[in-house]
């Protein structure tokens, strides 16, 4: 635990990794299946893709278990295996990672549950805390370094999950990210929360860092990220998308280059930020080039 | 105030108890229920889309107002049977085959639902015949099709295409939608439209069906 957050008290910057989907699909995830399905059935390719992104240079490294929750394996008949996807995609990571006293650190991910919660849907903060709770407990044991908590749109079902990682993993630090879109009155996200009110009650869980992921965009996340560092109290973490997808024939493409994304590194960092990644469509190329700006940012700093 | 008036704020503002009660004590008083499906709920559901649309409230409160749609309509429902009044208009949804991904396609229900729309709900991971199939046996006059992944996306094509070989264009409309999606992918499958969240489904549903 203390690796990270000492590293945070000492204004260390970090650099995440990238995307998993689009890594999964190149190697073969099958149609239909969920990314977790490979964690499952094909952790050597886990292994390898967390290789990469360590030899980018990523600090920390996301586990394949977004939709890791029974709620989300539900769907795809995989429920009976959620202790198994979970514990083995962390090995996976961790392998990758290596021993060493400087290695990076396994950032285990939990995303939302895929469910709208009462009153506005028909599930219980109580039933989303107790699936959180379940999957962060297997996380924990199977030796994450932090829980990472992202993607989210309603600040109650993130703070459940902030709280469910504290209360089961005591030892470890939470990451917790929200996903905002432009809104003429600024960056809110789907369900309506504002940066402001995800800072503070994500923090007010709990949330060891909090900040912003997904979403359309490095030139975005820059004004997300004024936002977020002008009202955290507790460092501040964004992993923005490669873009917006874009289609090309059958293909569909992120556009966002590895040296326009690393291009806005500095401001992020001026302004405070703690931790730069990416999301979807990002790849160990533009881990590398925010390895790269970061590394220059510090040098000059 | 106008009771009707009276449902359509009370609905803007998600009080289904109250639209239900205010629903029977309009049909007591003698009110048809077709006048108060048009003038009550739905408009008081226009009103919530068009805020949602111009962003000026978000989800959470389009899903209060949908659930006392709900409650109003279900008040209404033997009323409206009785009078012969039709729903707005048969829609058959789902999320393409291979996708999972059902959070946007239930939300673009709930809306159409919630407008007066007939949804038939395919669930997710639908094959394209499944959908074509759904709406030639339900007479549905629309497909919409959803999908979140880049890699399911490009199979909407075969849902137009189908349409198109077994006769049906004009008579089955398509519209397309979820995040990775754009107006110029829609065109370029030859889908009818596009619609880029929940309200601006309900906004182009019923321009491509001609409702008001």
């Amino acid at each position: 635990m203390e690796a990270l957050l000492d590293r945070l008290r000492r204004g260390d910057r970090l650099v995440g990794d990238g995307a998993w989907g689009t890594q999964l699909m190149q190697r073969g995830l099958p149609e239909g299946q969920p990314p977790e399905w490979m964690a499952l059935e094909r952790p050597e390719v886990i292994e390898e893709i967390a290789r990469l992104y360590v030899e980018a240079g990523a600090d920390l490294v996301t586990t394949d278990t977004f939709g890791g929750t029974s709620f989300r394996l539900a769907l795809h008949g995989l429920e009976a295996e959620k202790e198994r996807i979970n514990r083995q995609a962390v090995e996976a990571v961790r392998r990758a990672t290596g021993s060493a006293e400087d290695r990076a650190l396994v950032s285990a991910s939990v995303g939302p549950s895929g469910r709208l919660l009462e009153p506005y849907g028909d599930t219980s903060p109580e039933a989303v805390h107790e699936a959180f709770a379940e999957q962060v407990a297997t996380l924990a044991e199977a030796g994450a370094d932090l829980i990472c908590i992202e993607t989210m749109s309603d600040l109650t079902e993130a703070t459940q999950a902030v709280r469910a990682a504290k209360e089961r993993a005591p030892g470890l630090p939470v990451m917790a990210t929200m996903t905002f879109e432009p809104n003429p009155r600024g960056y809110y996200t789907v369900m309506g929360v504002s940066v402001e009110q995800a800072v503070s009650g994500l923090a007010d869980a709990g949330a060891d860092l909090v900040g912003s992921n997904c979403g359309i965009g490095m030139e975005h996340m820059v004004a997300i990220a004024r936002e977020l560092t002008r009202t955290a109290r507790v460092p501040v973490a964004v992993q923005p998308n490669a873009g917006l997808p874009e289609i090309q024939g059958d293909t569909v493409v992120y556009k966002e280059t590895p040296e326009a994304m690393a291009a806005r590194v500095p401001e992020l960092l001026d302004l405070g930020v703690a931790l730069v990644g990416g999301c979807c469509g990002t790849t160990p190329d533009h881990v590398r080039a925010v390895r790269r700006a970061v590394d220059a940012w510090c040098a000059r700093a | 105030m106008d009771i009707l008036k009276q449902i359509a704020d009370s609905l803007q503002k998600g009080d289904d108890p109250r639209v239900g009660a205010l629903a029977a004590e309009a049909l007591e008083k003698g009110i048809p229920a077709g006048d108060v499906l048009q003038d009550g709920l739905i408009a008081g559901m226009n009103v919530v889309g068009e805020q949602f649309r111009l962003r000026e409230i978000f989800l959470p409160d389009v899903l209060l107002a949908a659930r006392a749609m709900y409650a109003g309509l279900e008040i209404l429902r033997p009323h409206l049977a009785k009078e012969g009044v039709p729903l707005r208009g048969k829609v058959v949804l789902g999320t393409i085959k291979g996708d999972l991904h059902d959070i946007g396609k239930n939300l673009v229900g709930i809306m159409l639902k919630g407008a007066g729309f007939e949804v038939i709900d395919l669930g997710h991971d639908v094959a394209p015949e499944a959908f074509v199939d759904a709406a030639v046996r339900e007479e549905a006059s629309l497909i919409g099709m959803s999908a979140l992944l880049t890699t399911t996306m490009t199979r909407m094509r075969e849902v137009v295409d189908l349409v198109e070989s077994r006769g049906l264009s004009g008579q089955i409309k398509t519209i397309v939608g979820g995040a990775p999606l754009s107006p110029d992918f829609a065109r370029e499958i030859g889908a009818d439209d596009y619609a880029s969240d929940g309200a601006t489904a309900v906004e182009r549903v019923k321009a491509l069906l001609g409702v008001t």
